[in-house]
């Protein structure tokens, strides 16, 4: 066989995938096209709410211009408070973060099942949506900005005990064990072998959620939980919409403002 | 007092933990102001300590309430169960596509600076308000329902998977991009053999992440009347229904936490 006909029996032409993997791709992509397609037709959208839509949305805008430019000195206590729920939230979530974290991170942890009980509590912290912790707590402490300040703690503690468990099980375990072989309790193991190596990890988590903490906390109002939200929750269905426009750009102020607050001090610590 | 030489001062006797901030004064001046702050903040909160007072009883007995989880009434769970899984594939579905012209547009190294600015411009103002005002206004929009709820989730996985799109391609290596320029590419030339390759699979794990955290999402936006079993959940809680909320609790943890393996799984195969 000569080296033309060689080449013309096995053509070499480079392929990034083989077919095994183009196959498996195809797989995906129409997978995920059908589940979109069967998502969409089986939510009976009414499609024709389109057609007015920008009808509806014309006439809210001028309704909501121009902003009730008296309504701010109202607006003063409950941002405050706003930002007061948010902050004490999350000052709570770090006393109960930090335990849970040691028992959900394998290296600390007792045994099997303490670390199924850290990882439990995470799980359903993370996946219970700070509103409905916040039903859960109204039920509880009554409306007002208690109620608030435990739906936002009980919803942070499973993203910065995830975040502060993955740190802690990234330690560095020589300084841990020089520590252990200076015949240090348990309890001194871990506040000077592994405390000081994930507080970094812990500020700045802290003070990312402390941010996203400031967002939620302007929603929890409208299951009574406190903040701003009562007032926006309020004139929405009083359809005061020049209210809810000012009501809209203090949130975002507020909002703007923390993120670059929190922005700054993380750049500066990491 | 004995004048310390320059090998004690390098060895010092005594040891301490390394510190975040090292200097003492703006340690603990800091530390003064945490404290000042939890005490005014704490005062000027209008707390009931009377109804406060009996919320341990009351959560007790709300617990017992709770116990056993009801999930008698499984036809209306797996109904709404299903409405918000299907909001939050069609949302993360649409988020996705939308996301790639929004992101393209928010990266600062590819397009000029007042598109650059809008983009940017567009990400903040949507990521900033919480998805259940963003609800509100789809309500008030496109009336109850599931279809406020999907856009309502579009716009937040939109804004998600651009910005972490844009930021992406901003922090590419410059080098590609200029040799795959030199060569006289045209923009979707530049888009399909240079970006897509670096960027695609940080994309896909975000969007699989952003469908994770929108299933997560899907069953709250119901609360203000935007379809999925949050509008359950909110009717269950409005009725002290609570051994069917816990039944929905326990059903929307369990799916997240399936989601997440589901999440992991596919990500980890990303890499």
């Amino acid at each position: 066989m000569t080296l033309q006909e060689h080449a013309k029996k096995y053509p070499e032409v480079w392929q990034r995938f083989s077919p095994r993997q183009t196959l498996i791709r195809y797989v995906w992509y129409v997978s995920i096209v059908f589940v979109a397609v069967w998502s969409v037709s089986n939510l009976d959208i009414p499609w024709f709410y389109f057609l007015d839509a920008h009808v509806q949305a014309m006439d809210l805008a001028t309704r909501m211009w121009p902003p009730d430019l008296d309504f701010l000195e109202e607006l003063y206590d409950p941002l405050i408070e706003t930002i007061h729920i948010a902050t004490l939230g999350t000052v709570a979530t770090i006393f109960i973060a930090f335990p849970v974290a040691f028992l959900a991170a394998r290296n600390t942890t007792f045994n099997s099942l303490t670390w199924f009980i850290g990882r439990l509590i995470l799980v359903t912290s993370r996946s219970v949506n700070t509103v409905v912790w916040g039903l859960l707590f109204v039920a509880i402490f009554g409306p007002g900005p208690m109620a608030g300040i435990w739906a936002i703690a009980f919803r942070s503690i499973g993203f910065m005990g995830k975040l502060t468990a993955e740190a802690i099980e990234e330690i560095d375990q020589g300084a841990v064990e020089a520590i252990e072989a200076t015949g240090a309790s348990r309890l001194q193991v871990l506040w000077i072998g592994i405390l000081p190596q994930v507080l970094p990890v812990i500020y700045g988590t802290t003070l990312y959620r402390w941010d996203i903490n400031i967002r939620e906390s302007t929603v929890l109002g409208f299951v009574g939980a406190g903040g701003i939200g009562i007032q926006l929750y309020s004139s929405i269905n009083l359809f005061s919409w020049q209210e809810v426009s000012l009501m809209l750009i203090a949130v975002f102020g507020v909002v703007v403002f923390s993120e670059f607050i929190s922005a700054t001090v993380r750049k500066r610590i990491s | 007092m004995t004048s310390r030489t320059k090998t004690q001062d390098a060895a010092p006797r005594e040891w301490h933990t390394i510190k975040l901030i090292e200097n003492p004064y703006l340690r603990y001046g800091l530390v003064i102001v945490a404290v000042v702050y939890l005490f005014w903040s704490v005062g000027s909160l209008d707390f009931n300590w009377h109804r406060m007072s009996s919320g341990l009883t009351r959560a007790a007995n709300m617990l017992a309430r709770m116990v056993p989880p009801d999930f008698t009434r499984w036809e209306l769970l797996i109904k709404g169960i299903v409405e918000s899984l299907q909001m939050a594939f069609a949302a993360s579905f649409f988020g996705m596509i939308l996301a790639i012209p929004l992101g393209l547009c928010g990266a600062s190294n590819l397009v000029p600076r007042p598109v650059y600015l809008a983009a940017r411009t567009i990400i903040v103002l949507s990521r900033t308000f919480h998805e259940i005002i963003i609800a509100i206004f789809f309500v008030k929009i496109f009336g109850f329902g599931p279809l406020a709820g999907v856009l309502t989730l579009i716009v937040a996985s939109t804004s998600f998977i651009s910005k972490m799109l844009a930021e992406d391609i901003e922090n590419m290596p410059p080098g590609q991009l200029e040799a795959v320029r030199a060569t006289g590419a045209s923009f979707p030339k530049l888009l399909v053999y240079c970006i897509s390759p670096q960027a695609l699979p940080r994309y896909l794990g975000v969007s699989i992440y952003r469908l994770d955290a929108n299933i997560r999402h899907s069953t709250v936006v119901g609360i203000v009347g935007a379809g999925g079993i949050g509008q359950v959940l909110a009717a269950t809680f409005s009725r002290y229904d609570y051994d069917f909320s816990l039944a929905i609790l326990i059903v929307i943890v369990s799916i997240v936490f399936l989601g997440e393996i589901f999440s992991n799984w596919v990500r980890s195969g990303l890499r």
